[in-house]
């Protein structure tokens, strides 16, 4: 260079040291604790049982290790492993019928003019409300040896696949119905006017702009129903009659049998394809966040009569089925003797004359779900803070994301069969908290963990990402600004988490079936108990009494979003 | 948008130093920083000195911001000191540092009134509240939002969001005032006015100040050293108009303002030639070697001109664009191996010589205009 460059480095003064170690603020230590405690617990939570159950395939009934040899007379018993193929052929044939249905269903809610669209949504979402116990209890009704309808079947049995396959369908619509939901909703608006203006017809839009705009959403939905169905443990249960599935499977191994070795093994064999459909649904989610982009327009239908009418027509009879099994249930629970006594009575709903815990079960549940939704939420929604809000402590925040997904891939009945071998080990400290109340507030946290988690990072990805950075500049301690401003601005997202967190408290229980002492038995549980004795309608009873429980909630929780939340959350308001 | 009022007393108490030839107020020494094996910053020295507005000007994923957090603490750099106010402050966390800093996205919290959102860092110093009600209303008042102070953030401008990030930042008297792009997210005619209120805030205040930027033309209206940085380094530190006029680097020359760059070789007379052209230019220049020259465009000159002149000779022009208050025109030169050249005109210039493609004219560059660089850059 011809000219002199102005002085940059002045030489000979400081000289530069070697690497720097960054001192710890006061905050971070405050969130380094909070991170290893979380993660902590969830170790003891999740990973650690899980451990537990791998280790019981590997070892007798005395705990020794004897190799394969459990996995050897699994493959070896054809009772055994028939389930296999037998789970296998409900679940693709649910999920081949569910996917069309909720995508018509989702179809008709997003891209039509049809009326009473809010309707529609609200019917099709009551089934996340009951237990999966109740839509097959309402099949046993219509379909059952005494049913209305038993003439549909031709001659064919509800209980086995095809009662099955009815029921898992009903539980399984609103999850497919919502992820299908959001895929159709956030399509690009713009694209369609290009093929539209291109000359494209209706057929070749639908296939060349429509589909592979959801396509991951379908993919999505595909691998939840899957996991669902195949990991689900009420339908069969009560409508499967002789056809055995994977999840009644460890149930009767461990209930019926005592034998956990073999809990263990058809557990391990349950978890293999809920972890796999976790981990492709992972991915599809990864490419479906990459397809959208900001600057999307929202699609809005134009009216059509004929359109509108025919999927009317068909969002109308879905939802009739949802309403009448619903209905059915109701009405068994409050009639004397379906079919043939219809005169009204409560009888029913004296639990307490019956086996299955009696209204102790139904309060056990209400403390149950409010524990898991008051501790859940809270847990939740720190450690989803320090995944997303900590700079410092990589390896400590990537150990906590890696147990926060975790729970997701897990199922239910394995889930709790963990907990049954890491909690109930003679050599565990904490093996007073066994058929405890808060063996199953900690259970059911972790059980339903991930949904929550990935709730309160989106909520908390919306924050501004340097609002920890401004406040450290004002010397305002972290805790003071999470208090302050994250969790208020937050506050409807944990509104949502505990609202989850309840009515799947509320619901749950295929993780419960194998944790629950008699003073801690639960309102699901006894819905299962009193089927198993024969008590269908007091079954039924129990079932709708989770109904109406979480229908209540769930109206409290829009109350409370719509009226509370809105005076407090004025400053969303422009 | 109305003007700020300046007419404060207690704010006048800040420290305002003459800017002697004292210790600076910030020292970095020797600053890396390491992503892996990609080298943000590699051995970055530099003084701020007291009183000073400093902008941190280059192109995006030049380091100019990770040098900006490396300062505020907020990614700690991998090796080297920083030092302000005489207090090694390298591994200091960001909390045990004294800095205010306003965010591109302000980062304002939205469920807190611009009232509180300004109170926000007096409150936890456990002031008396009277005190931190009339500090509060002093900044509100200085930044000219009184009359906003209890609405949410969401519910003003984005030119009075940044003014409360800035009065916010100001709120605790911090020695050094850090902003990072803080006036790209606004629109072109905001961003003008504000550019002048923020400067004139700060050498009112007479705070310390570092501002990253990628638009050369706030750093240059704006700052009074700008600190160049391309790949992790930092190129040239000078006043806005050395960097201008005498651009270290032909990085700098290309990046701040348009440069013609011409290659050409040194004559035996210490000239540059350039297909058939010699200029005259600098002096130091080895005969044989190959050399760049450096034109701007605004300093081709049209009016006056004889063939005997200095650095004059013949060009058409070969395209003409109208950019609205002035004219770019590309000319070619006479002659063998004849160059392109960017010239600004004035409207009335292009107007009075009937400048249009085609034309024929004599141009000329002030020899004091040329910047030339060895080689072939």
């Amino acid at each position: 260079m011809s000219r002199p460059v102005i002085a940059v480095s002045p030489e000979g003064l400081a000289p530069v040291r070697g690497p720097i170690r960054a001192r710890m603020s006061a905050d971070d230590k405050i969130l380094l604790a909070a991170t290893a405690l979380i993660v902590g617990a969830l170790l003891i939570g999740i990973a650690a049982p899980l451990y537990a159950l791998l280790a019981k395939g590997f070892q007798n009934a005395d705990g020794q290790f004897v190799g394969l040899a459990n996995y050897r007379t699994y493959f070896s018993t054809p009772a055994l492993f028939y389930s296999i193929g037998n789970s296998l052929v409900v679940t693709f044939i649910t999920t081949l019928i569910a996917l069309p249905l909720a995508f018509l269903f989702a179809y008709g809610l997003t891209r039509t003019c049809m009326s009473f669209k809010s309707v529609f949504k609200g019917i099709a979402l009551i089934p996340i409300l009951m237990p999966s116990l109740l839509p097959a209890i309402s099949l046993v009704y219509l379909f059952g040896n005494q049913g209305l309808a038993k003439g549909l079947l031709m001659g064919e049995t509800i209980y086995g696949p095809i009662g099955i396959v009815l029921g898992e369908l009903f539980y399984v619509f609103p999850h497919a119905l919502t992820i299908l939901l959001i895929a159709l909703s956030t399509s690009d608006a713009r694209l369609y006017e290009a093929a539209e203006s291109l000359g494209a017809s209706k057929t070749r839009i639908f296939f060349t702009v429509t589909l592979p705009g959801v396509r991951y959403g379908l993919i999505s939905a595909f691998f939840v129903v899957f996991t669902l169905v195949i990991t689900d443990f009420g339908v069969p249960k009560v409508i499967g009659g002789k056809y055995n599935v994977l999840a009644t499977d460890v149930y009767k191994q461990v209930v019926g049998r005592h034998d956990f070795e073999m809990g263990a093994v058809v557990s391990m064999i349950l978890l293999g394809p809920a972890v796999l459909a976790f981990f492709a649904d992972r991915l599809a989610e990864r490419r479906q966040s990459a397809a959208l982009t900001a600057r999307a327009v929202p699609y809005e239908a134009k009216p059509k009569r004929g359109r509108d009418a025919l999927f009317f027509a068909f969002c109308a009879l879905v939802g009739a089925a949802i309403l009448t099994v619903l209905a059915v249930a109701a009405y068994a629970s409050w009639i004397k003797l379906w079919p043939y006594n219809l005169t009204l009575t409560n009888y029913h709903y004296q639990f307490d004359l019956r086996d299955g815990g009696g209204w102790a079960s139904y309060r056990n549940s209400l403390v149950m779900a409010a524990w898991t939704a008051a501790i859940g939420t809270t847990v939740v929604f720190v450690g989803a803070y320090l995944v997303e809000k900590c700079r410092a402590f990589r390896t400590a925040r990537l150990a906590l994301q890696f147990l926060a997904m975790m729970p997701m891939a897990v199922p239910g009945l394995v889930l709790g069969l963990a907990y049954v071998f890491f909690f109930n080990a003679p050599s565990n400290p904490l093996g007073g908290l066994y058929h405890t109340m808060a063996i199953l507030v900690i259970n059911t946290v972790v059980h339903f963990y991930t949904v929550a988690h990935l709730t309160a990072v989106t909520a908390l990805k919306q924050l501004d990402a340097e609002f920890e950075a401004v406040s450290a500049s004002l010397k305002v301690p972290v805790y003071k600004t999470f208090a302050r401003v994250t969790v208020p601005v937050c506050a409807p997202a944990a509104l949502d988490i505990s609202m989850y967190l309840f009515v799947n408290a509320m619901t749950t229980v295929s993780a419960v079936v194998f944790l629950y002492a008699p003073h801690t038995a639960l309102a699901s549980v006894a819905v299962l108990n009193m089927d198993d004795a024969g008590e269908l309608a007091s079954a039924a009873a129990m079932g709708m009494m989770i109904v109406y429980t979480s229908a209540a909630v769930r109206i409290l929780h829009f109350a409370l979003t719509r009226g509370v939340l809105a005076r407090t959350q004025a400053w969303r308001r422009r | 948008m109305g003007g700020w009022d300046f007419s404060m007393t207690a704010l006048e108490e800040n420290v305002r130093e003459a800017r002697t030839e004292r210790a600076p107020y910030l020292s970095i020494r020797g600053l890396s920083k390491m992503f892996g094996e990609f080298a943000a910053l590699s051995d970055v020295s530099l003084d701020v000195h007291e009183g000073d507005f400093v902008c941190f000007l280059g192109p995006s994923g030049c380091g100019k911001t990770t040098l900006l957090r490396a300062i505020a603490g907020l990614d700690i750099q991998t090796r080297g000191q920083i030092i302000q106010a005489g207090r090694d402050i390298s591994a200091l966390p960001p909390a045990e540092r004294d800095f205010g800093i306003v965010f591109q996205s302000y980062a304002l919290f939205p469920n807190l009134t611009v009232r509180k959102n300004v109170a926000y860092g007096l409150e936890s110093r456990r002031a008396a509240r009277a005190e931190t009600a009339r500090r509060v209303n002093e900044l509100l008042d200085l930044v000219g939002l009184t009359e906003h102070a209890d609405k949410y953030p969401s519910q003003i401008s984005g030119g009075q969001q940044q003014r409360v990030a800035l009065a916010r930042a100001l709120a605790t008297s911090p020695g050094l005032l850090l902003l990072d792009e803080p006036l790209s997210a606004l629109d072109a005619k905001v961003r003008v006015h504000l550019r002048r209120e923020i400067k004139a805030l700060q050498e009112k205040l007479g705070v310390t100040t570092i501002m990253v930027t990628h638009d050369q033309e706030e750093a240059l209206t704006m700052a009074d050293r700008i600190v160049v940085m391309n790949q992790g380094r930092i190129e040239q530190v000078g006043t806005p108009e050395d960097i201008y006029g005498r651009p270290a680097t032909p990085f700098i020359a290309d990046f701040v303002g348009s440069m013609n760059f011409l290659k050409g070789t040194v004559t035996p007379g210490g000239r540059v030639r350039v297909g058939a052209v010699e200029f005259a230019a600098g002096e130091g220049l080895r005969a044989g070697q190959p050399a760049t020259v450096c034109v701007r465009p605004e300093d081709v000159t049209v009016r006056g001109i004889a063939a005997a002149d200095a650095n004059a000779f013949p060009v058409s022009v070969a395209t003409i664009e109208f950019l609205g208050s002035f004219w770019r025109a590309t000319l070619r030169s006479e002659g063998d191996g004849g160059f392109e050249l960017l010239a600004d005109f004035s409207t009335n210039l292009v107007r009075d010589l009937g400048v249009r493609e085609g034309a024929q004219f004599l141009v000329a560059v002030p020899p004091e205009r040329i910047l030339v660089f060895n080689g072939k850059s």
